[in-house]
C-alpha cells in the first residue's frame, strides 16, 4: 500500500509545488493521475519511490516511510518509467538497458536471459536488441524504459506518460497489458493527458489541479462531470461529448466507452425502425 | 509550385543498413493543413527533419533523390537559412531548449534575424501569451513540467510565424485542454495567414477536424494520402491501424452492423447531427 499523508513539497527554488496532498492506493489497484501542466502530477509520483521527499508531511511504502530508505531499496519494490525516456536510457544497447536493473538486483544470469527475452518480446523490441537506445524513435525509446522497469516485475508500476509516442496498435497492447498485470495483482498507477486511453481503462481517477487533489473517483463520474473536466484543464472524452448533445433526445449523458455507446444508439435505431 | 517537394526521397541514417523511408513522393501546397501519421517507428520524425534540412546537414547519412522546401533545395542551404521559413517542433521539448529562460528561448529566432525590439517584444508577448506561459516566462527551463517545456518550444515556433511550420507530435506532453486551444491558434494561422501546417500525431481525435488532408506512412512508405473523410475507411490504412477519432471508431461500428450514418464525422458534433438526423428521418 502507498500512503501520502498531507505532503506538502517545494523546488530548491522555493516554489510550493504540493500543497498538501492525501492520499491511499491499495494493493492490486489501478489509478490514473491527470490534470492541467504544472499541477504537480510528476512531482507527486517521484514521491512513490523516493526520487523525491516531502517537505512537510510523509510517504508511507507498504508501511515504511521514504525518508527513512533508499531510492535503490524502494526501486525493487516501485517500478519507475519516466515521463521522458531520455531521463532513464544510458546503456550501449537495449539489451544492456534491459538487463542492466536485473544485473542490480542480483536475479542469476539465466533468470536475466529469460527476463530479457520476455521483456524485448512483449513490447516488439527483438529486432533492436543490439541496437543503441538513442538511435531510437520516441515511442521506441519510450518502450524501452518500459521493458526494462517490466523486466524486474516490481510490486508497483508507476508510468508517468505511458503512452507518448505510442500509435494505436501499441496502445492496445499496452492497455491490453497493463489490465492483464492488474488483474493478477500488481498495482498500477499512471499519470496521463491521454483521455480516451482513461475512458477506455476505466481505472480510479485522481485530478490535480495547482498542486492539490480536487477529484478521486471512478473513471466514469470524473470523465463525465464538465466542471471538474475544465478545472483540471481536460476535455471532455468524445463518446461523452456526443452523449451530452444526444441527450436532448432522450440518451443518457454519462457515457464513456465506444461499445456503450454503438449498443444504446443501434437499440434506439432498431425500436424507430420497427 | 508546391511548398513541399519531394521526388523519389530516400534515407539512411549514418550507422544504418536499412533507409528509414524510401521513395516517398510528395507534394504539399501552401496553405495546406497535413496531418502525417503511422506506427511508431515508421519513418515520420525523419521525414520531418528533412524539411528544414537536419537531414542532411546534422544528421549526416544518405539522402538520395529531390526535396525542395520554400523553393530551395535543402541540401544546397544551411540549416539557418531554412529556418527563416520552416519552424520545427521536435518531438521531445527538451532538445530545443537552450536559453536561461523562457521569454529568451522565444525570443531567440527572431533576435537571430535582427527584427526590431518592439516587434520582437510584440510577437514574443503574443506567443507567451496564446501557449499560456506568459507567467513563467522568466523561468529557466529545466524547472519547468514536461507539458510546460512543449508548451516553450511550440512558442518560439509561433514567435516566428514562418510560411511553413512543422510539428512532431506536439500534444504529447500537453494538457488535452491546452492542445486544443494551441492546436486552435495554429488552425488559426493557418486559415488567416495562409501558414502552411505539417502535424505528425497518432491522437487523431485532437486534430482530424483541422486537416484537409492526411497522410499515412507505413514502413518507411507512404501507404495512403487524401482527404481524412476517405483515407478513414481506406482498406490498407484499416490494416496498418491508425488511432482514428471514437467518432469515427463509431461509425464504423454501426457501420458493421448495418447502419450507414452517411458521411464520416469528424467531431461530436458531426456524429451527433448525423445520428439526429437518421433518428428523425426514421420517425417521419
Ligand atoms: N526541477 C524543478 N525545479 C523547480 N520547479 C520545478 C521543477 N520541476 C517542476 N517544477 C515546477 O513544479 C510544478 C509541477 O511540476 P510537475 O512536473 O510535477 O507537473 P506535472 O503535473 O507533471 O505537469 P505535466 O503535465 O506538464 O507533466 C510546475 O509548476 C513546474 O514548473
Ligand atoms: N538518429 C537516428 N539514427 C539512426 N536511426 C534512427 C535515428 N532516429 C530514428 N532512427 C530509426 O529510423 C526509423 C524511423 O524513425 P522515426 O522517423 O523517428 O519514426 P517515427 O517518428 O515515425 O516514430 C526507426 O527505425 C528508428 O529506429
Ligand atoms: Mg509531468
Ligand atoms: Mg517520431
Amino acid at each position: 500500500m502507498i500512503e501520502v499523508d498531507n505532503v506538502y513539497f517545494s523546488y530548491p527554488n522555493g516554489v510550493e509545488v504540493l500543497k498538501g496532498v492525501s492520499l491511499k492506493i491499495n494493493d492490486g489497484e489501478f489509478v490514473a493521475i491527470m490534470g492541467q501542466n504544472g499541477a504537480g502530477k510528476t512531482t507527486l509520483v517521484k514521491h512513490f519511490n523516493g526520487l523525491l521527499k516531502p517537505t512537510r508531511g510523509r510517504v508511507l511504502v507498504d508501511g515504511v516511510d521514504t525518508r527513512h530508505t533508499t531510492v535503490a531499496a524502494l526501486a525493487r519494490k516501485v517500478g519507475f518509467v519516466f515521463q521522458n525516456p531520455d531521463h532513464q536510457l544510458f546503456s550501449e544497447t537495449v539489451e544492456d538497458e534491459i538487463s542492466f536493473a536485473l544485473r542490480n538486483f542480483g536475479f542469476d544470469e539465466k533468470v536475466i536471459r529469460e527476463r530479457v527475452n520476455w521483456a524485448l518480446n512483449l513490447l516488439d523490441l527483438t529486432q533492436y536488441r543490439k541496437v543503441s537506445p538513442f538511435m531510437l524513435s520516441g515511442g521506441e525509446k519510450k518502450r524501452v524504459a518500459l521493458a526494462s522497469v517490466l523486466a524486474w516485475d516490481p510490486k508497483f508500476l508507476v508510468l508517468d506518460e505511458p503512452t507518448i509516442g505510442q500509435d494505436s496498435y501499441q496502445k492496445e497492447k499496452l492497455k491490453q497489458f497493463i489490465l492483464h498485470l492488474n488483474h493478477q495483482g500488481k498495482t498500477v498507477i499512471i499519470v496521463t493527458h491521454d483521455i480516451e486511453f482513461v475512458a477506455e481503462c476505466e481505472p480510479r481517477v485522481i485530478l490535480m489541479a495547482n498542486g492539490r487533489i480536487i477529484a478521486d473517483e471512478n473513471a466514469r463520474d470524473v470523465l463525465t462531470d464538465p466542471e471538474l473536466i475544465s478545472a483540471a484543464s481536460l476535455v471532455l472524452p468524445e463518446v461523452t461529448q456526443l452523449f451530452m448533445r444526444l441527450n436532448d433526445l432522450g440518451f443518457p449523458r454519462k457515457v464513456i466507452s465506444v461499445y456503450e455507446a454503438k449498443r444504446l444508439i443501434l437499440e434506439r435505431l432498431r425500436q424507430v425502425m420497427c | 509550385m508546391a511548398i513541399i517537394e519531394a521526388r523519389n526521397l530516400t534515407y539512411t541514417y549514418p550507422l544504418s543498413e536499412k533507409p528509414a523511408f524510401k521513395n516517398v513522393n510528395l507534394s504539399i501546397e501552401k496553405g495546406e493543413f497535413v496531418l502525417l501519421t503511422g506506427p511508431s517507428g515508421c519513418g515520420k520524425t525523419t521525414l520531418c527533419r528533412c524539411f528544414n534540412g537536419l537531414i542532411p546537414h546534422f544528421y549526416g547519412g544518405k539522402l538520395e533523390g529531390e526535396i525542395i522546401v520554400a523553393g530551395l533545395r535543402t541540401v544546397d542551404h544551411p540549416i539557418h537559412e531554412l529556418a527563416q521559413h520552416v519552424g520545427l517542433v521536435f518531438q521531445n521539448p527538451e532538445n530545443q531548449l537552450f536559453a536561461l529562460n523562457v521569454e529568451k528561448d522565444v525570443a531567440f529566432g527572431l533576435e537571430n534575424l535582427g527584427y526590431p525590439r518592439d516587434e520582437i517584444r510584440r510577437r514574443v508577448d503574443w506567443a507567451l501569451k496564446v501557449t499560456g506561459i506568459y507567467d513563467l516566462r522568466s523561468k529557466p527551463p529545466f524547472e519547468l513540467s514536461g507539458g510546460q517545456q512543449q508548451r516553450v518550444a511550440i512558442a518560439s515556433v509561433l514567435a516566428m510565424q514562418p510560411e511553413i511550420i512543422v510539428l512532431d507530435e506536439p500534444t504529447s506532453f500537453l494538457d488535452p485542454l491546452t492542445a486544443r486551444n494551441i492546436l486552435e491558434v495554429i488552425y488559426q494561422l493557418n486559415r488567416s495567414l495562409g501558414i502552411t501546417v505539417v502535424l505528425v500525431e497518432h491522437r487523431l481525435d485532437l486534430v482530424a477536424r483541422y486537416a484537409n488532408r492526411i497522410i499515412v506512412m507505413n514502413n518507411g512508405e507512404i501507404i495512403a494520402d487524401g482527404e481524412p473523410r476517405r483515407v478513414f475507411l481506406d482498406e490498407n490504412v484499416k490494416l496498418v491501424g491508425i488511432g482514428v477519432p471514437k467518432v469515427v471508431k463509431l461509425y464504423l461500428l454501426l457501420k458493421e452492423e448495418g447502419f450507414d450514418l452517411g458521411r464520416v464525422p469528424l467531431s461530436p458534433e458531426e456524429a451527433y447531427e448525423a445520428i439526429a438526423e437518421v433518428l428523425a428521418h426514421d420517425r417521419g
